[in-house]
């Protein structure tokens, strides 16, 4: 019996091992299981190797586990590429009529669980791409799991098709399922431990995390342009667009995307846009645009491995510095990571506030591995009221009837100046990107410039009442403290676990709040620190930078990951040694 | 709105252009065809690109989004889809529009969003004093071409009609009876308006003359042209040399890009209330 089990199935593209990995998700989490499940893919649309990995089990957990405890072939190429990352007595799922597996092959003792996927799969007629299908029956039954528990996820993944096809799944499914019985009756050191009941989640990525947030949060326009990792988002918003009342716009290039938002955002429209890091270059000089004109808007930036096209299907955490100082000129901005789907919910909800209040450009920064990755989210993150707060807004009425309305007055405590949206009568400005006066008027004046530059960097003081410091985890006493920030938190959390069994305390300083950075906070927290180690997914070691330039503080260790993949928690036990 | 007359588009600032500048034409035509619309300054949006023509906007009273040098169209468009019952003006010149901004100018012209673009044409970039724009004419003398022009240039009244825009009309800064009218027209037409409008530089183009025009310039009225057949709007469009038509070339009435959004029907976007409907049946998606 396990507590937990990571399952992968492989294949070609094309063989439908991404909504294996789904349904498989939801069938165990509806049980009460915690799931998590990242996928592997080349940038090609048939052929290459394509992997879902699925962590599930009766404990929480925040990461994937490095080693496979049942490895399901849809070709022989995946055993041969993964062969090393089988645990001890993990189980191999194939079809005999790819290769004949000798368990002498293996370097550690595997369950070798032949099954004719091919052969039964044309015993219904169905075509081969539902091997995984047969494979997710044969998974269920593995994992001692009933049969229902996926039947019913078949019945909901494709309630749009006809009955036909969904009782053509559920049979091969039951195909694979029985097969096991029938065959491999005996074998049970697979069985999950019960889960104890947990309240409905979702299992979703954090594209459409995002989505859900931005949508919650007063989200009327989009105009997102498609790169991977963020291409989710767009199917989410225009699939739903309709019913969710929004305008999702595709623009002919990411330049068009953000100036489209801004335009939607003058017009008094909560709006965003998405790209990565190639796409985000292209709009840099728009990023500086909406810091002169103080117009709100929300970037969704999903990092993956760079630079310039790099590896479009790997995650990397590589922009950090970049997005902190984008933008030609000085002005404010506010960026923000998340650490998982929950996160990337709530923080774009909450970015849109920001964004609104301040009257500024926000970022939500995400990456491959957050962005395409299925996580378990509880409902009831979803279902709380998410208070909207539009910043200040004129009313019509209280414009005076001389025009003499000033959109960006420097006499406010703030920095921040209300704002009219056209239509509104008497609420005339122009929303200049050239420096301007009161009214939008451009100006080069001595006084006039440093006023309205002082009055844009006068928004740094009101920010820092909304600003975070990070997040502390772990043992206050402890001899090490772990930093991190995004999505490095699952497997410092879960390293932390391990470390903790082997007798080693230790405390994470994890950051989802990035810039302003919260300076004062951090030096408390590190300034008497013994060991610290710096985690992240980058070769230069980002936030260290950033640590040492607003605290003082050097951080010489560094965990650094940048081959494209996720943290695993083991390699982080490994290197604190 | 009533009693709207040029005078209420004053903000108290002078012009800064050259004096005999063509965009005072233009100026002074807008000014007009907005209030004979009886749209004032609280009415509509204009959005400008920079260029001679994007200072425009300090002495005409209105909304204004005063934008990146050729990025003019994509922020009319996210306005115009925000608030789609007011008028959206978009101010561009031949570089802004078609050198910077030429792939938004052909992805405008086929969504047809129901905006009016005053395409300022001189052949130049004049505020970075006198380079050759994507419209100069082969063998023009500018900063950048001192040998004169070598390329082809662009015509872009066969760009927006190919590239699907839906009211496609030529003006000259120096007629401005006509210029206005082209105006209403084109703010009327529900679609891209695309109204190229001729406008001597006096300060950097000693070739291409008020007289220069008036020599050549011809109404396409005055011929009984009618502007519904797209290949005879294209072969004249081709008319440049002894003989230059204005007037409308092209006129088809298509759905707009603001016709397709279903969250449009019932108000407009900025209108809408902030709860989301149906966000619980989406959320079932995911369970």
């Amino acid at each position: 019996m396990q507590d937990s089990v990571t399952w992968k199935i492989g294949g070609e593209a094309g063989f439908g091992i991404m909504s294996a990995g789904i349904m498989l998700c939801r069938a165990f989490s509806r049980k009460g299981y915690y799931v998590l499940s990242t996928n592997e893919y080349p940038s090609l649309i048939r052929g290459g190797h394509n992997l879902v990995t699925v962590r599930i089990s009766s404990k929480y957990f925040e990461s994937m586990n490095r080693d496979l405890q049942v490895l399901v072939a849809l070709n022989k190429e995946t055993v041969d590429l993964h062969i090393k990352e089988l645990s001890s007595g993990a189980l191999v799922v194939y079809d005999p009529k790819d290769y004949e597996w000798k368990t002498a092959e293996f370097a550690k003792p595997v369950g070798l669980i032949p099954v004719p996927l091919t052969e039964l799969v044309s015993q219904f007629k169905g075509p081969p791409v539902m091997r995984n299908t047969v494979a997710l029956g044969v998974t269920v039954a593995l994992l001692g799991a009933p049969l229902d528990i996926l039947s019913d996820v078949i019945h909901d993944q494709f309630k749009d098709k006809k009955q036909a096809i969904i009782d053509s799944n559920i049979a091969i499914a039951k195909a694979g399922y029985d097969y096991v019985k029938e065959h491999f009756g005996n074998e049970s050191s697979m069985h999950l431990s019960p889960a104890a009941e947990k309240e409905p989640h979702l299992i979703l990525n954090a594209s459409e995390a995002v989505g859900l947030g931005a949508v919650k949060a007063g989200l009327k326009f989009a105009a997102i342009y498609p790169m991977t990792p963020i291409n989710a988002l767009i199917t989410f918003l225009a699939d739903h667009a309709e019913k969710l009342g929004i305008v999702y716009k595709q623009p002919e290039d990411e330049i068009a995307g953000i100036n489209m938002a801004l335009g939607a955002s003058m017009a008094g429209v909560r709006s965003m846009v998405a790209t990565s890091g190639g796409g985000f270059a292209l709009m840099v000089e728009s990023v500086s645009l909406a810091g002169m004109m103080e117009l709100p808007v929300v970037i969704d930036m999903g990092m993956r491995a760079g630079p310039a096209t790099g590896m479009p299907t790997w995650t990397e955490q590589g922009e950090l510095q970049f997005i902190i100082h984008a933008g030609h000129g000085e002005f404010p901005k506010i960026v923000l990571a998340p650490s998982d789907a929950v996160e990337a919910y709530t923080m774009t909800a909450e970015a849109f506030n920001l964004a609104d209040r301040y009257q500024i450009p926000v970022f939500v920064l995400t990456d491959k591995y957050l962005n395409e990755s299925q996580w378990c989210a509880p409902l009831s993150v979803f279902k709380k009221e998410v208070l909207i707060d539009r910043g200040q807004v004129v009313k019509e009425s209280d414009l005076p009837e001389d025009d003499s309305f000033k959109r960006y007055r420097v006499d406010v405590p703030d920095g921040i100046s209300a704002r009219s949206f056209p239509g509104m009568k008497h609420g005339v400005y122009f929303c200049n990107s050239y420096e301007h006066d009161e009214q939008g008027h451009a100006s080069d004046s001595i006084d006039g410039r440093v006023a309205m530059a002082t009055k844009r960097m006068k928004k740094f003081e009101a920010i820092a009442k909304d600003t975070r410091g990070p997040e502390v985890y772990g043992d206050q006493d402890a001899d090490i403290t772990f930093v991190s920030w995004g999505s490095s938190r699952g497997p410092v959390i879960d390293a932390m676990e391990m470390l903790k069994e082997k007798g080693k305390k230790s405390r994470l300083v994890h950051f989802t709040w990035m810039y302003p950075f919260p300076g004062k906070e951090v030096t408390d927290l590190l300034s008497n620190a013994h060991r610290i180690i710096d985690v992240e997914q980058n070769a230069t070691g980002q936030l260290a930078s950033l640590v040492r330039e607003h605290t003082g503080i050097e951080i010489k260790e560094k965990i650094l990951k940048f081959d494209g993949r996720p943290f695993y928690p083991e390699e982080i036990v490994e290197k604190v040694g | 709105m009533t009693n709207v007359t040029s005078a209420s588009f004053q903000t108290g600032c002078k012009p800064t252009w050259c004096p005999g500048c063509g965009d005072f034409g233009i100026w002074m035509a807008l000014k007009e065809a907005l209030a004979k619309l009886g749209y004032g300054p609280s009415d509509g949006v204009a959005v400008y690109g920079i260029g001679c023509h994007g200072n425009m906007y300090d002495w005409m009273k209105m909304y204004s989004f005063v934008g990146l040098h050729g990025r003019t169209l994509p922020a009319a468009q996210g306005i115009k889809l925000s608030n789609h019952k007011l008028p959206v003006v978009a101010i561009s010149g031949d570089g802004d529009g078609l050198g910077e901004g030429g792939n938004h100018f052909i992805h405008a012209a086929k969504r047809n969003p129901d905006i009016t673009v005053i395409l300022h044409d001189n052949q130049l970039y004049s505020l970075t004093t006198g380079q050759a724009s994507p419209t100069a004419k082969p063998g023009f003398k500018t900063k950048s071409t001192p040998k004169g022009v070598f390329d082809a240039p662009i015509n872009p009244l066969m760009l927006s009609i190919s590239a699907g825009a839906t009211f496609v009309a030529r003006g000259f800064s120096g007629d401005t009876p006509h210029l206005i009218q082209l105006i209403m027209d084109a703010i009327n037409h529900k679609g891209f308006s695309v109204v190229d409008t001729m406008q001597p530089c006096v300060t950097f183009d000693k070739d291409h003359t008020y007289d220069w025009y008036r020599a050549r310039l011809y109404k396409l009225e005055s011929e009984q042209y009618t502007p519904d057949n797209k290949i005879k709007a294209l072969e004249k469009s081709m008319e440049w040399g002894d003989k230059i038509p204005y007037g409308i070339f092209y006129k088809e009435e298509r759905p707009t890009s603001e016709d397709h959004e279903p969250a449009l029907v019932k108000s407009t976007l900025v209108n809408q209330p902030l709860a989301v409907p149906h966000f619980d049946e989406v959320l079932d998606e995911f369970i």
